[in-house]
């Protein structure tokens, strides 16, 4: 199987290929089968092709199928590549991706033009499968850019909606700024390395000597450029701005590109070229300080957001955030690892946000539910897992990759920047839990803030519960791999990508015992915060639910800045769009194009009309008129023979 | 023996003259002797050059025009007869649609 590797991204590519072409005549179960059959095998040989390349040992297994661009001595195939972080992404993408197509035949069913949502759902997962499985950065972009493609696809789902279709151009141009800055990234990477091949160019690159703090050469600009495109695609500040309005797409969508897999393709580029990163402190520093910042900053603006998917669209950028800090203190593996356990809890939690407003009837405003925990109890009781798992409660998954990334912060040397981002990251642990469990209380608990009479509350069908049970099961096991590391045990997620981000230097054997009661230490402190933010939400809305309101009422000015995101849309309105809307209306479309463009074509049409006018009145057919221009003729021809002769032989000359 | 200015001041005059016949003139006829009269302007200034330069070659030009002027005389005179018949009138001002 790892020879066919290429099966594995074209089984969907075929699938959304057969249902965009076919499935508009087809009855919904053809179109079902067709997608759920395509990423299921594809989820298959993905599990093949991993096991085949666990067996065989190797660090990279890396296979060149055809060129496809050769210039110069430039060149970029369709190479594809597996190492241990591939196989950690690929299994996550084709597996949460499998799930979350189930779920979607369910929450899809009554739409209009469900083939063409499998079609480009399977067209995300055939991208995404690029993505992860190029093996060089300009293979990596198609896929990169093809699932920015899926995914405005699919946020304008329902594109007769104003607010969808608008979500999606703006998820779209967003970035578009970051993509910008990855390839330029990429062409300052080819000219100084002449490759864009990982394996050539992390070679060449591991013998130059690093860049110290404050230095910024090659390393540390092309660094921080394709750092520039993870933030557009991983949400992080100041490009985030996208992914809350994307959660006007479908759900599933919001699950699986928005939460699980696409915004993590950021991390994931960051990771694949931790040996870039791994030269220049500098960058390190800034990706540590953006996600850091990311995480606080997106966490306070999810603690007042009503409507349920905003709320976890937030906590998205605040997870991706943690993600970012971790690669950016070095800890590639907590990055990763959180990556996982974020794409388990965090679709889970989207796909019971989903359930609660399939349910719901359509509602996503959390002060019209309330109670529901009776009526649903399989959508309570995965999404209380899931609240779990992303507060980070042993033992559930979130816990130990929350665990290990502040961990890594806190011992990735001293200083006060680094402490700042420990205590940073802590208070977002905290927020996390709090807006966490707010949404629960409110979803869940209380009395029904809704007609009772009108809505009919139900529980999903199977298909939707069944995804809903595996990724429980997931979110409560995923983060176990970790597990034996607090008894002084191998850490199997470390272990297991040791070949890819390298071992850990090997600390002695003292030093190994101090660290590890830190590391007891700091969980508890990390636990304690969460249980802290816990505690405040079970105060403020089941024991005291008038409390929220009175602390919200006396604490006006930052609730509502709070509440309008901290103008950062209106902020980014007045800075860049509406000057950039001005520009392209007066200056580029009404003074270039229509005054100047259009002004000299019709310009050249309307003066040649008008002389021919003019003329036209000499041709009055009044033959004494001829005569007349005949005689002034004969006389301006006399007239310069007789006064200009120099200019009357240039004019023979010219005859001549 | 007159100098040769004289005949071409002559000419030009008798030229201007049929210039300023041809445009201001409104009826055919008058235009039409106007024609001759410039015609036979250049005839002098050809015949005055043809002297004063002792070739021959002036005074068979003016044949020529001579032969032309009649030919065209011919064909005009009918041309204004048609009009006439057909207009009722000799004033080229009514005639300016380049059909009859």
């Amino acid at each position: 199987m790892l020879e066919y590797l290429w099966i594995v991204p074209l089984l969907p590519l075929l699938g959304s290929a057969i249902n965009g072409i076919l499935g508009a005549k087809w009855p919904n179960k053809y179109v079902t089968l067709t997608a759920i059959s395509s990423t299921g095998l594809s989820f298959l040989c993905a599990l093949e092709a991993v096991r085949e390349f666990l067996e065989s040992g190797q660090a990279l297994s890396r296979k060149e199928f055809f060129t496809w661009i050769a210039s110069g001595n430039f060149r970029a195939g369709f190479d594809l590549q597996a190492d241990r972080l591939t196989v950690v992404m690929m299994l996550v993408v084709t597996g949460v991706g499998w799930l979350i197509h189930i779920y979607a035949i369910g929450y899809m069913a009554h739409e209009r033009g469900y083939y063409r949502f499998f079609s480009y759902l399977n067209l995300f997962m055939f991208f995404m499968l690029i993505l992860v499985l190029a093996a060089n950065y300009v293979l990596l972009f198609v896929g990169w850019e093809g699932v920015g493609l899926s995914s405005y696809l699919l946020i304008g789902f329902w594109f007769l909606k104003k607010s969808a279709s608008d979500a999606g151009k703006k998820a779209f141009i967003v970035n578009r700024i970051g993509d910008f800055g990855f390839m330029l990234g990429m062409f300052l990477l080819f000219r100084t390395f002449g490759t864009l091949d990982f394996q050539t160019l992390f070679t060449k690159a591991g013998s130059w000597p690093a860049e110290p703090m404050g230095h910024f050469g090659t390393f540390t600009v092309a660094c921080l450029l394709l750092f520039m495109g993870a933030t557009g695609k991983s949400a992080q500040l100041p490009l985030y701005v996208w992914l809350p309005d994307a959660m006007e797409g479908p759900t599933p969508v919001s699950a699986l590109i928005h939460a699980a897999t696409m915004v993590t393709a950021g991390v994931y580029v960051v990771a694949r070229s931790h040996v870039l990163f791994s030269h220049s402190s500098t960058a390190m520093l800034v990706v540590a300080m953006v996600g850091c910042a990311t995480a606080f900053f997106a966490a306070t603006i999810g603690l007042v957001q009503t409507d349920i998917k905003k709320v976890l669209a937030y906590s998205t950028v605040s997870q991706l955030g943690y993600m970012f800090l971790a690669c950016g203190v070095g800890a590639f593996t907590a990055g990763i690892f959180h990556l996982m356990t974020h794409a388990f809890f965090k679709a889970l939690l989207f796909l019971a946000a989903g359930s609660v407003i399939h349910a719901m009837g359509g509602e996503q405003e959390m002060p019209k539910m309330g109670g529901l925990g009776r009526k649903i109890k399989w959508t309570y009781a995965t999404m209380f897992i899931a609240t779990l798992a992303i507060a980070g409660i042993p033992p559930f998954a979130g816990f130990f990759s929350k665990d290990a990334i502040l961990f890594a912060t806190f011992q990735s040397g001293a200083g006060d920047r680094i402490r700042t981002l420990y205590v940073l990251g802590l208070l977002a642990a905290v927020l996390t839990a709090f807006y966490m469990f707010r949404l629960i209380f409110l979803t869940f608990h209380g009395k029904p803030r809704y007609d009772e009479h009108k809505v009919h509350v139900h529980e999903s069908p199977w298909s939707m519960r069944g995804p809903l049970v595996v990724l429980a099961i997931l979110s409560v096991a995923g983060g176990w791999f970790a597990l034996p590391a607090f008894f002084q045990g191998p850490d199997y997620f470390a272990n297991f990508l040791g070949p890819v981000f390298g071992a850990r230097e090997a600390v002695e054997a003292g030093a190994e015992a101090a660290a590890h009661q830190l590391e007891l230490i700091l969980s508890g402190v990390a636990v304690l915060a969460s249980l802290i933010g816990l505690a405040v939400a079970y105060r403020l809305y089941i024991k005291n639910p008038r409390k929220a309101d009175d602390l919200a009422r006396s604490m006006k000015p930052a609730y509502t800045t709070l509440l309008n995101k901290y103008y950062v849309d209106e902020l980014y309105a007045a800075a860049v769009v509406r000057p950039l809307l001005w520009l392209s209306t007066n200056v580029f479309w009404k003074a270039t194009d229509v005054a100047g463009i259009d002004g000299t074509v019709n310009g050249i049409a309307h003066g040649a009309a008008a002389i021919g006018d003019g003329l036209r009145h000499s041709q009055s057919g009044n033959t004494r008129s001829y005569a007349v221009w005949v005689v002034a003729g004969a006389i301006v021809v006399l007239a310069v023979i007789f006064f200009w002769p120099s200019a009357s032989k240039i004019a023979l000359g010219l005859v001549r | 023996m007159v100098p040769t200015n004289y005949y071409i001041i002559l000419s030009a005059i008798l030229f201007g003259l049929g210039v300023f016949a041809f445009i201001f003139k409104r009826n055919i006829i008058t235009i039409f002797m106007s024609i001759e009269l410039m015609l036979n302007a250049v005839n002098l200034a050809f015949v005055a050059f043809s002297q004063a330069l002792g070739k021959l070659d002036g005074q068979v030009f003016v044949l020529f025009v001579i032969v032309v002027a009649a030919a065209e005389a011919v064909v005009g005179l009918g041309i204004i007869i048609l009009i006439a018949r057909n207009r009722q009138t000799l004033n080229v001002e009514r005639v300016d649609l380049l059909k009859l």
